[in-house]
């Protein structure tokens, strides 16, 4: 136990410690944090009347954002899945990245819903009096808490072993590791739920949203580790390896392709029926009754899709530059449509028909900024003292020298060797 | 060693700003390391007291106090409980409006099930019932809530997109239009109760779907699933005017609300629950609402389920509403003063009595 509060606060103080890029980047993550602060105060204020939300669109960025989070927290088990149901092994080392990054999303999912609350004040409400099973909105409660402890256990544990110099047992992490791949696509998919569950919302109220909340997860997700990867390999010298990163292309690739041909099957039975229930679609697609809002929101989206998979189809994106691009692409063009794209068109127009439109306003785009900054601070700080960990350069043996080699080769078989990723990288 | 990180390494080996890992696990506290820290966690500090400042504005009542925060949900507070709410809330009522109001918990009656009837020939679309229902049940009016809402449609279709809901007439009703009122629909089978993570709101024995607005949560999730637009959310604290406060109030109808939560028509309880008419059916001109127990055969509302046509909203959604639209059998007044009129006799009579099951 005292091993484990050492370990603790030797990360804490670890955290703080960096070069001017690292302490850069945190100054301008922590700046942003502040200013999501103080917007959230002043919502606390005056109420949920500072974002742009009314009775007719009741949900949006705050809503549109969680949405897209537990997509890219669920998108861990993709590198899971290859590694201990396949046994591919290039992405091995990459698993603990993938499921910090999936603790960092949930959080960041879980302060959104908390930021979209009218009376966060009864929080507690939700232990006293708790709709289960009935509310979805419950299930996605327990599924997304019970997914975070899953996996701050699973990578805590390894992480911990590396410090401890021990190989872990597969007793204490390979039934849970199991366990949070049945769990991820539960998360994503009981949030899909929330939606498609409700008979109100012709928009939402079909049966392909949870296979297409999936699909475009799996594409972003691993798109987006494909870019913080390389900049953790740049920045830190930790080995990815260029096969592990062609890996996750074919996963993108492959996830991509079923997204866009799921928002086909949407489109064309919206829009070839043509029945009463296209309005929400027609207003997405091409405006309703003079109003356009997300009109060229959703054309960047679609163009930003199909342009990074032809570029993941061709063999250009074998180099990195190309897959990067492609992804940074791929990443914005999910956020807009399975965030804005999916939530605000359901609300528009209303059930009696009034077509009303949605815009956030500055201080709900502050907060929604805090909120990413935050995950983002989270996720960096859980990267700056894992690195050393795996590398075998923290242990409880106290600090190793920091002059090299030969330290993290025989603690850490398979991670690779400092200052040694210009090999395998470009 | 700290000092050395922090300029970078000196020995040549490629290393990045993360992976210095060893050495800061134990760093050596020097004079300067300590000023540094100390001038960071100074201004950080200074930095988050800065961004809570908004806060100084926050109301002296916004937070709860204790006994708000530790009361129950409606179901689960005993007599004594109750007493105490009620107690709290009318000493709120005081301070704020100076009238000591009738506050009381009014508790459904024993065999009724209420039923709401709307006849659409005789709406004139003049939103006497609006005004009526927002001075009844104390609804805010900056910013405006109201539980009904009146569209002006197009004769020849029942198609609420095609609707009206700002229609600005110096005379009602216009020949051309019918009208028709929407407010809670009070269903059997409601998807708002259904969705609801901490039950804040339910369906009552009489019918009457009902909000605790000290247990919502504020999540708006039943706002997104309810199909009639019924439900309104208090985004920001509600004002009404001092003056205006109808003080004949129960706890889960009209008494004033907090901001952050739902609220929405709950067929006048604190009035119909003790034999009363809800306010806007007795505001309407033209007799064009109907109240009463479906249970009992010889009530109005009985008798038009039983020989009027009626229909309901989306009947497709699975709801079973409790509020009925129907239409005379006489063509409408506007109709018959121009007997020429087109399309008249298609003028919604699409449903058979089929929601009258309820």
């Amino acid at each position: 136990m005292k091993d484990y509060l050492v370990f603790l606060a030797r990360c804490f103080r670890l955290s703080f410690v960096g070069d001017r890029l690292y302490y850069g980047w945190m100054f301008l993550l922590s700046v942003v944090v502040l200013l999501g602060i103080n917007a959230y105060a002043k919502q606390f204020v005056v109420g949920l009347a500072a974002t742009g939300m009314t009775d007719q669109v009741s949900w949006g960025f705050y809503i549109a954002n969680f949405t897209y989070l537990v997509g890219m927290a669920a998108a861990a088990v993709m590198l899971v899945i290859p590694v201990y149901v396949y046994k591919n092994h290039s992405l091995h080392d990459l698993v603990v990245f993938g499921e910090l990054f999936a603790v960092a999303a949930i959080i960041m999912a879980l302060l959104f819903v908390t930021a979209d609350l009218g009376r966060p004040d009864r929080f507690h409400h939700l232990l006293l009096r708790f709709h289960f099973p009935v509310s979805m909105l419950t299930w996605d409660v327990i599924v997304l808490n019970g997914y975070l402890v899953l996996n701050l256990h699973i990578c805590g544990y390894l992480i911990y072993c590396a410090y401890r110099r021990r190989a872990p047992s597969r007793l204490f992490y390979i039934p849970f590791v199991f366990i949070a791949i049945v769990w991820a696509i539960s998360i994503h998919t009981v949030t899909a739920f929330l939606y498609a569950g409700l008979g109100g919302r012709p928009f939402w109220n079909s049966a392909v949203i949870a296979p297409r909340f999936l699909a475009s997860a799996f594409a972003a997700g691993p798109a987006f580790l494909i870019l913080t990867l390389q900049i953790i390999a740049k920045n830190t010298g930790y080995v990815v390896s260029h096969r592990a990163l062609m890996t996750l292309r074919n996963i993108v690739t492959v996830a991509m392709t079923i997204n866009v041909f799921l928002l086909g099957c949407e489109a064309f039975t919206e829009f070839y029926t043509q029945s009463a229930h296209v309005a929400s679609a027609q207003y997405l697609f091409f405006g309703l009754e003079g109003r356009h809002g997300l009109v060229p929101w959703i054309w960047t989206a679609i163009g930003l899709n199909l342009v990074a998979m032809l570029i993941l189809y061709v063999p250009a994106s074998r180099r990195l530059p190309w897959l990067s691009a492609a992804c940074a692409m791929l990443i914005v063009g999910v956020w807009i449509e399975k965030g804005m794209g999916l939530i605000v068109p359901a609300f528009i127009p209303t059930p009696l028909g009034e077509v009303v439109e949605y815009t956030p306003t500055l201080n709900e785009v502050l907060v929604t900024s805090g909120i990413w900054a935050f995950g983002l601070l989270v996720y960096t700080i859980f990267v700056r003292v894992t690195v050393p960990v795996l590398t075998g350069r923290l242990t409880i043996d106290g600090p190793i020298a920091d002059d090299g080699a030969d330290a993290s080769a025989d603690t850490a078989p398979g991670h690779g060797v400092w200052g040694a990723e210009s090999e395998v990288l470009g | 060693m700290t000092i050395r990180i922090w300029e970078g390494k000196a020995d040549g080996t490629r290393s990045g700003p993360m992976g210095s890992g060893g050495c800061a696990s134990r760093p050596g506290v020097t004079r300067r390391s300590f000023l540094r820290g100390a001038t960071g966690a100074l201004g950080g500090m200074a930095a988050l007291v800065a961004a809570l400042r908004p806060l100084k504005d926050l109301p002296q009542d916004a937070l709860p106090s204790l006994d708000q925060f530790l009361q129950k949900h409606y179901k689960e507070m005993s007599a004594s409980d109750m007493d105490r709410a009620l107690a709290r809330i009318r000493a709120d009522v005081e301070d704020r409006f100076g009238v000591t109001p009738n506050l009381r918990d009014v508790r459904p009656m024993e065999g009724v099930q209420f039923a709401y009837a709307l006849n659409l020939s005789r709406c004139i679309g003049c939103r006497r019932c609006v005004h009526a229902c927002v001075g009844e049940n104390n609804q805010s009016r900056s910013p405006e809530i109201q539980y009904i809402r009146v569209l002006e449609m197009p004769r020849g279709t029942i198609d609420l997109d095609q609707g009206n809901h700002h229609y600005e007439r110096a005379r009602v009703p216009d020949a051309e239009h019918y009208y028709l009122p929407v407010q809670c629909h009070q269903c059997a089978n409601p998807p708002c109760t259904k969705v609801c993570p901490v039950e804040a709101t339910w369906k009552e024995p009489d019918g009457i779907v009902v909000v605790d607005y000290d247990w919502c949560i504020g999540c708006r999730y039943c706002e997104a699933a309810c199909p009639y637009w019924a439900r309104r959310f208090n985004f920001a604290e509600p004002q009404i005017p001092r003056d205006k406060l109808n003080p004949d109030m129960s706890y889960l109808s009209n008494r004033p609300r907090p901001r952050g939560v739902m609220e929405k028509c709950h067929f006048c309880l604190h009035r119909t629950r003790e034999g009363r008419m809800p306010a806007c059916l007795e505001a309407c001109p033209v007799g064009a609402r109907k109240f009463g127990n479906v249970l009992d055969p010889e009530s109005e509302v009985s008798q038009i389920l039983k020989t009027k046509r009626v229909f309901v909203l989306k009947e497709e959604v699975g709801t079973l509403p409790r509020f009925f639209y129907y239409f005379d059998e006489r063509y409408p007044r506007a109709i018959e003063a121009e007997p020429t009129g087109p399309g008249a006799p298609e003028i919604g009579l699409p449903g058979s009595a089929s929601g009258a099951g309820a």
